[in-house]
C-alpha cells in the first residue's frame, strides 16, 4: 500500500512530456480559488480526527483525496456532510489493485449549496480486502450513492453492509461468471 | 341467539371477502424495452387504481461493458467507442475524457483549439436537445413536436459535417485539441444558422410552450423541491428547474468558458413543465454563447498539439467534468504509467437523474408517467455505459 | 358424350385441369398485387436496440422522409407490425426480449439489421456483453452496414427489402 501512496504521490508533481508547447495558451484553472483553501478544508479533517485515521494523498487546487479504514468511514462522511458542508456524492467507484491484494472504494463528493464549494471535489476514499470486500454503506449520509453502490457490488464484488438492495443491476439476469471489473476477468481475444 | 351468530358470520365472511380484493387490487405493469413510451429502458410499476405506489427501474439492456474496454486501448484509441454511449451528443463526452487525459499526461491544448472545442460542445448541445424535444412530442403524442425539431435539426448537423466529416459520431476531440480546423467560410454559415434559430426558437415558444394542452399534462406535475434535489443529488437541466443554479460551465470553467459571459438559466417551480422549459432556455443562451465564441476565436493558430504516437504520462489519477446535454459528466481516469488506463470510470447524468425516476413516480397518476420520465432528460445507452 | 363428361372421374379430371389453368392464370397477377401492397406498407417494430436508433428517428424526420414509402412507426401493438429494424447492438440482456418480440409478429415478417453492431458485432465485438451479430437468434433479410449508417441507406436497405418481397412467392 505504501509504494502505491508514493506512486500517487508523485502523480501530482507531474514532470512535462515531450509534446509541443504553445505559449499563447490561457490558463485552465481559476485563479480566485488556490490549495489554501482546500489545505484549510483537509487541516480541519485532520485536527478533528488526527493524522492515523485520516491520511491525504493530495492537495490540488479543486480537488483533495483523503484516505481512511473502512470501519471509520461512516463518522468520517458525517463530519464532512454536517460541518464541512459537502451535501452528495457525484460518484461511487471501485478500482482493483491485484497486486496489493485490496480492492479501493473511492466517494466523489461535492456540493450544491454552499458556493466556495461548489467548484472542489472531495475524494473519499477506503480500501478494503479483495477476498472479504465489505465495508458500511454511505447512503444514509449520502443519499445520492444509492445506485453508485449497487453497481460496485455488482461490478467488483464489494458488499455494502447496510444498503437494502446489493443485487444484480445492469449485467444479464443469467449472469454467471466473476464481477467483471476484477482484472482477473479477462476480455475474449486479449 | 342464532340469528346474531348468523349475522356476524355473515359479516365476517364479507369483510374477508372485501379483503382478499384489497390484496388484489395491485396490478403490476411492466413498461419494458418495447415500448412506445419507454426507449430502451424498463421499469416495473405497481398501480392501484390509477396510481403508482411502486417502482423499480431496471437498466442494463444496453450495457456493453464501456469502462471495461477502455483499459485494454490506449488513450486515443478509446475514443471511438466511448462517444457511442451518447451518440448525438459526442463531442461532450469526448471532451471530458480529452480533459482528463490532459491534465494526466500534461499535454496543454492551442488557445484556437480550445474555441473550437467550445464551439462544437455548443452546437452538439443544440443537436441533442432538439432530439431530446422531439421525441418527448412521440411521448406525448404531439407529432408536430417531433418533426419540427428533427427538421431543424438537421441543419445543425449540416454545420457538424462540415466541420468534422461525419454526422453524428464526430470523434473529433482528442487529447490534445481536436483533429482538424475549421474549413473556409464555415463562420458566416454559422451565423446565418443561429440567426436563423433564433427566430424558430420564438415559433417554438408560441407553439409548443404555450400550449394549453402541454401546460395541463406538465405543470404541477411530478414536483421535486430543493431540498429533495439536492439530497438525491440530480444534475443538469432536472437541478436547474428545481431553483438550484448550477452549471459546470460556470461553477467549474474549463478551456475558455472564464471569458465566455452567459447566465445560468433556472426555475424555481420543478415540475414538469419547469424540466421541459430550463433545455429551452438553455438553447436560446447557447446562441448567444456561439456568437461570442465566434467574435473571441484567435483568426490562426493550431488546433492540435503534437503527441508521440502513444501517449501516456506518469502514474496518477484524475477527475475531470463537462456539462453536457444532461448534467454534469465526469470521468475519473487512473493511470499507471503505461500508454493505456488502468481505470476509467464515467459519471453519466442519466445514471444520476435516474434516483429521481421512483421517487417522482410513486404517488402520481398513471397517465403523467410519460411527461415525469421523459422530461428527468434520461438517456438509456448512457446510463448503462 | 355428356354422359361421358359428367363420369365422376372424368368430372374431377375436368375440375383439377381447371383448377391449374385458373392458377396459372391468377397466380402471376395476384401474387403481384398482394406483394404490391406488402411492399407499401411495411410497419417497423417500435423496438429501440441502441445506438443506431438516433439515425431510424432521422430517418423518420422531415428531411428523409420514410414514410413516403409506407413504413410508419406504428404506435399500436407489434401483432400488426411486419418489419423488424434491430437497430444496433444487442446485448445479452436484450437478446431474448428481441426473440420474444420476433415470434409474437404474425406472418410473413422481414427482418432488417441496421448497423455494423447487429451485423457482426462491431465496434463492441470484444465486450463480454454483446451478442456477435443478431443473426444467430433471429433470420435476417438485408443487412445495411454503417456505424451509423447515414439515414439514405438505411432507405436503400428498404428498397433492398422490396426488392426481395418482389420476387418472392405468396404462400
Amino acid at each position: 500500500m505504501s509504494s502505491d501512496q508514493s506512486k500517487t504521490q508523485n502523480g501530482s508533481e507531474q514532470k512535462k512530456s515531450s509534446s509541443d508547447l504553445t505559449p499563447t495558451s490561457i490558463s485552465k484553472k481559476t485563479e480566485s480559488i488556490t490549495p489554501q483553501f482546500e489545505g484549510s478544508l483537509i487541516n480541519q479533517l485532520v485536527t478533528r480526527f488526527g493524522d492515523k485515521l485520516v491520511q491525504v494523498i493530495y492537495v490540488r487546487p479543486g480537488r483533495t483525496k483523503i484516505l481512511v479504514p473502512p470501519n471509520e468511514i461512516v463518522q468520517v462522511a458525517s463530519f464532512i456532510k454536517d460541518s464541512l458542508g459537502f451535501d452528495h456524492a457525484e460518484s461511487v467507484s471501485g478500482t482493483d489493485y491485484p497486486n496489493d491484494n485490496q480492492i479501493e472504494v473511492i466517494y466523489h463528493l461535492s456540493s450544491y449549496s454552499d458556493d466556495k464549494l461548489s467548484s472542489q471535489i472531495l475524494a473519499l476514499s477506503t480500501r478494503v480486502d479483495r477476498n472479504e470486500s465489505r465495508m458500511p454503506t454511505l447512503i444514509n449520509i449520502f443519499r445520492s450513492a444509492e445506485y453508485h453502490e449497487r453497481e460496485t457490488f455488482e461490478m467488483l464484488g464489494v458488499y455494502f453492509e447496510g444498503h437494502p438492495r446489493n443485487e444484480r443491476f445492469l449485467l444479464p439476469e443469467d449472469w454467471a461468471d466473476i464481477p467483471p471489473l476484477r482484472k482477473e476477468f479477462r476480455i475474449k481475444g486479449r | 341467539m342464532e340469528n346474531e351468530q348468523r349475522i356476524d358470520e355473515t359479516i365476517s365472511r364479507g369483510l374477508e371477502i372485501v379483503k382478499e380484493a384489497e390484496e388484489d387490487r395491485l396490478m403490476t405493469l411492466s413498461v419494458g424495452p418495447q415500448h412506445p413510451g419507454s426507449g430502451h429502458f424498463r421499469f416495473t410499476i405497481k398501480v392501484d387504481g390509477d396510481y403508482i405506489v411502486y417502482c423499480d427501474p431496471d437498466p442494463g439492456y444496453v450495457h456493453r461493458g464501456e469502462e471495461k474496454m477502455c483499459e485494454y486501448r490506449n488513450f486515443i484509441q478509446n475514443i471511438p467507442h466511448l462517444e457511442r454511449p451518447v451518440i448525438h451528443d459526442s463531442t461532450n463526452i469526448t471532451y471530458s475524457y480529452s480533459l482528463a487525459v490532459e491534465e494526466l499526461a500534461n499535454i496543454q491544448v492551442p488557445l484556437r483549439g480550445q474555441y473550437i472545442r467550445a464551439l462544437a460542445s455548443e452546437l452538439n448541445r443544440q443537436v441533442y436537445t432538439l432530439y431530446w424535444l422531439g421525441i418527448y412530442g412521440i411521448f406525448l403524442g404531439h407529432s408536430t413536436m417531433f418533426m419540427w425539431p428533427i427538421g431543424d435539426r438537421e441543419l445543425f448537423i449540416d454545420l457538424l459535417e462540415a466541420l468534422t466529416g461525419a454526422r453524428v459520431t464526430h470523434a473529433f476531440n482528442i487529447p490534445g485539441g481536436v483533429r482538424n480546423d475549421m474549413p473556409d467560410g464555415f463562420e458566416e454559415r454559422c451565423l446565418r444558422q443561429v440567426a436563423y434559430f433564433e427566430k424558430r426558437l420564438a415559433e417554438y415558444e408560441d407553439i409548443f410552450y404555450n400550449n394549453p394542452l402541454f401546460r395541463q399534462r406538465t405543470e404541477g406535475v411530478g414536483i421535486l423541491t430543493k431540498d429533495d434535489a439536492i439530497k438525491l443529488g440530480v444534475t443538469g437541466s432536472v437541478l436547474r428547474a428545481s431553483g438550484i443554479p448550477f452549471d459546470v460551465r460556470k461553477a467549474e470553467p474549463y478551456d475558455v468558458y472564464n471569458e465566455i459571459d452567459f447566465k445560468i438559466q433556472y426555475m424555481k417551480t420543478g415540475d414538469s413543465y419547469a424540466r421541459s422549459t430550463v433545455p429551452f432556455l438553455d438553447m436560446k443562451e447557447s446562441c448567444h454563447i456561439i456568437r461570442e465564441l465566434l467574435d473571441k476565436m484567435p483568426k490562426s493558430g493550431e488546433v492540435r498539439a503534437k503527441l508521440q504516437p502513444n501517449p501516456k504520462g506518469p502514474a496518477g489519477e484524475s477527475y475531470k467534468r463537462v456539462e453536457s446535454g444532461r448534467g454534469a459528466l465526469g470521468y475519473y481516469i487512473v493511470s499507471d504509467g503505461t500508454p493505456k488506463p488502468y481505470r476509467v470510470k464515467l459519471s453519466v447524468g442519466s445514471f444520476r437523474n435516474m434516483l429521481a425516476l421512483p421517487f417522482l413516480l410513486i404517488g402520481s397518476k398513471l397517465a403523467d408517467m410519460p411527461s415525469i420520465y421523459w422530461s428527468l432528460n434520461y438517456w438509456p445507452v448512457e446510463a448503462d455505459r | 358424350m355428356m354422359k361421358d363428361l359428367v363420369n365422376p372421374t372424368n368430372f374431377n379430371i375436368m375440375v383439377g385441369k381447371l383448377g391449374d389453368v385458373l392458377t396459372r392464370a391468377l397466380d402471376l397477377p395476384l401474387g403481384y398485387a398482394i406483394n404490391w401492397g406488402r411492399i407499401w406498407s411495411l410497419w417497423p417494430v417500435h423496438l429501440e436496440t441502441a445506438c443506431c436508433s438516433v439515425e431510424f428517428g432521422a430517418a423518420s424526420g422531415p428531411r428523409y422522409d420514410v414514410e413516403r414509402f409506407g413504413i410508419i412507426e406504428a404506435f399500436g401493438s407489434l401483432r400488426q407490425c411486419d418489419l423488424i429494424v434491430v437497430q444496433g447492438t444487442v446485448t445479452r440482456k436484450m437478446a431474448p426480449r428481441l426473440r420474444m418480440v420476433y415470434d409474437q409478429m404474425p406472418d410473413p415478417k422481414y427482418v432488417i439489421a441496421m448497423g455494423a453492431c447487429a451485423i457482426t458485432g462491431g465496434l463492441y465485438i470484444d465486450s463480454y456483453n454483446v451478442l456477435p451479430g443478431v443473426d444467430g437468434i433471429i433470420p435476417v433479410d438485408v443487412y445495411v452496414p454503417g456505424c451509423p449508417p447515414r439515414p439514405e441507406t438505411l432507405i436503400q436497405g428498404c428498397m433492398l427489402l422490396q426488392e426481395k418481397i418482389k420476387r418472392s412467392k405468396i404462400r
